[in-house]
């Protein structure tokens, strides 16, 4: 087990945005969660990356639990220090892959790993060339972020996350930032880890990519997982009627 | 009076103006770095206290700013201090610039997206990296132009440093012309003025070139 959320409930000034929604991710699982806009889904990565905080539930990545559901029913967080240490099991790559603008692409990739994780800089130049280049951008390394396409930055983003080495990697909406051929690009390259067995959580609108590179699928509405199972189940034979409605509006 | 002579009296005031002008630059960049920690501060006491401190000093005039801190610590409290006339006016430049500056980084800091501070939080960066390493170096670029305009303000109004008569350059340059019944001070102060801004745009511009391999 990688991750594993339980009871896990979010609210914005009363409007309920996650209501007790559970995720559990096995050692290299793609998970895909789709849905409306307003659903909870970029919310519900945000709280597992700890970006917004939790008002219940719990969070476990690997063996620590770094939330729970305190004896008044408030989630009680790790302290500073230990919830750090479990920040190192994930990566996120954003909507708007938010790359550093005054770091080249290579700086970009190795910055962390050397003054964050205070890893071997000529060791990490090696890693982090092996990697743009799997991203096919080693020829790129010395170039800006505004030098490059929406496509290669993201792939740039996926790079800089990789480099930290996380058991499990985020992807918030990857390509909606993107038009329909740079996507193209950047869905190759996130199929090609899927392929390596990296576990990902992934919140897209792609649906046929949805459906092609992941083993599960959640579909979410209203900040509740509606219906979640196997791609061909969910998408070739949706149970329930409000699945089935979001998948036909998606079929045009 | 010749051109030299009048340049060698005048000399001096210079040497004036430049020690005006770098102390200032000195003690009002950092603390108007300060100032804008407490206006961005998540505690209401302090953004209150920075923003008062804010409309006050850049809705009075310098020149009033300078007579207060002059004769303030006298007929506000008895005190006489002495040889404090250069520290009064170290002290008004410096904190008046410091409320301008303050301003110029919030705005800075503004322009600076949230996504930056998440993936620097979701990388690892603890929070004082973050600032130096991430968002400082951005905000440094955005507001390079606006410092230049302030800084170029501030060696004209180094003048205004005759208000607590002391004899910066262009104090000596009125009393030459006064005395002197001439308009060759006045050419000098003007030639002196315009050399030295156009040396702050330059060395600025320089920067800001250095700085444009991204946006």
């Amino acid at each position: 087990m990688i991750l594993q959320m339980n009871g896990i409930q979010k609210s914005f000034g009363g409007l309920e945005v996650l209501k007790d929604i559970s995720l559990h991710v096995d050692a290299g699982e793609v998970v895909s969660i789709i849905g409306p806009s307003g659903s909870g889904k970029s919310t519900l990565l945000r709280c597992a990356t700890f970006l917004e905080k939790v008002d219940a539930g719990e969070i476990t990545y690997m063996d620590t639990t770094a939330v729970r559901t305190g004896g008044d029913g408030h989630a009680v967080y790790l302290p500073h220090k230990e919830l750090n240490s479990v920040k190192r099991y994930f990566g996120l790559v954003f909507q708007q892959f938010n790359l550093f603008p005054h770091y080249s692409v290579l700086k970009n990739v190795m910055d962390a790993p050397v003054h964050v994780q205070k890893r071997n800089k000529e060791e990490v130049r090696e890693e982090a060339m092996a990697i743009l280049k799997k991203m096919d951008l080693d020829t790129r390394a010395d170039a800006y972020p505004c030098q490059l396409s929406g496509g290669q930055q993201q792939r740039v983003a996926i790079a800089r996350a990789l480099a930290l080495k996380p058991a499990i990697l985020f992807f918030d909406e990857p390509t909606s930032a993107l038009d329909p051929e740079l996507t193209g690009e950047v869905l190759k390259v996130i199929r090609q880890l899927a392929e390596e067995k990296m576990t990902m959580v992934v919140v897209t609108h792609e649906m046929p990519f949805a459906r092609a590179v992941s083993n599960r699928v959640l579909f979410m509405d209203k900040g509740v997982v509606v219906e979640q199972g196997h791609p061909e189940d969910v998408f070739g034979d949706p149970q329930q009627e409000r699945t089935r409605q979001f998948l036909r509006n998606y079929q045009r | 009076m010749s051109l030299s002579t009048m340049l060698a009296s005048m000399g001096e005031g210079m040497l004036r103006t430049c020690l005006i002008f770098f102390l200032t630059l000195l003690f009002s960049l950092p603390l108007g770095m300060v100032i804008m920690f407490m206006r961005r501060s998540r505690i209401l006491l302090i953004r209150g206290i920075a923003h008062i401190l804010i409309a006050v000093l850049r809705g009075t005039p310098l020149m009033l700013q300078l007579l207060m801190w002059y004769f303030g610590p006298f007929y506000l409290f008895g005190w006489s201090i002495r040889g404090y006339r250069f520290t009064a006016i170290i002290l008004g430049f410096s904190i008046n610039y410091a409320a301008y500056f303050a301003e110029i980084y919030r705005g800075g800091f503004e322009s600076i997206s949230k996504g930056q501070y998440e993936a620097a939080e979701i990388l690892g960066y603890s929070r004082v990296q973050t600032f130096f390493k991430i968002i400082l170096p951005q905000v440094i670029k955005t507001i390079l132009p606006s410092v230049t305009n302030e800084i170029i303000t501030l060696v004209k109004d180094t003048s205004l440093a005759f208000t607590l008569a002391y004899n910066e350059m262009f104090s000596l340059a009125k009393q030459i012309a006064a005395s002197q019944t001439s308009f060759m001070p006045f050419i000098i102060a003007g030639v002196f003025y315009f050399v030295a801004n156009y040396a702050v745009a330059f060395g600025m511009e320089r920067v800001e070139k250095a700085l444009d391999y991204y946006h």
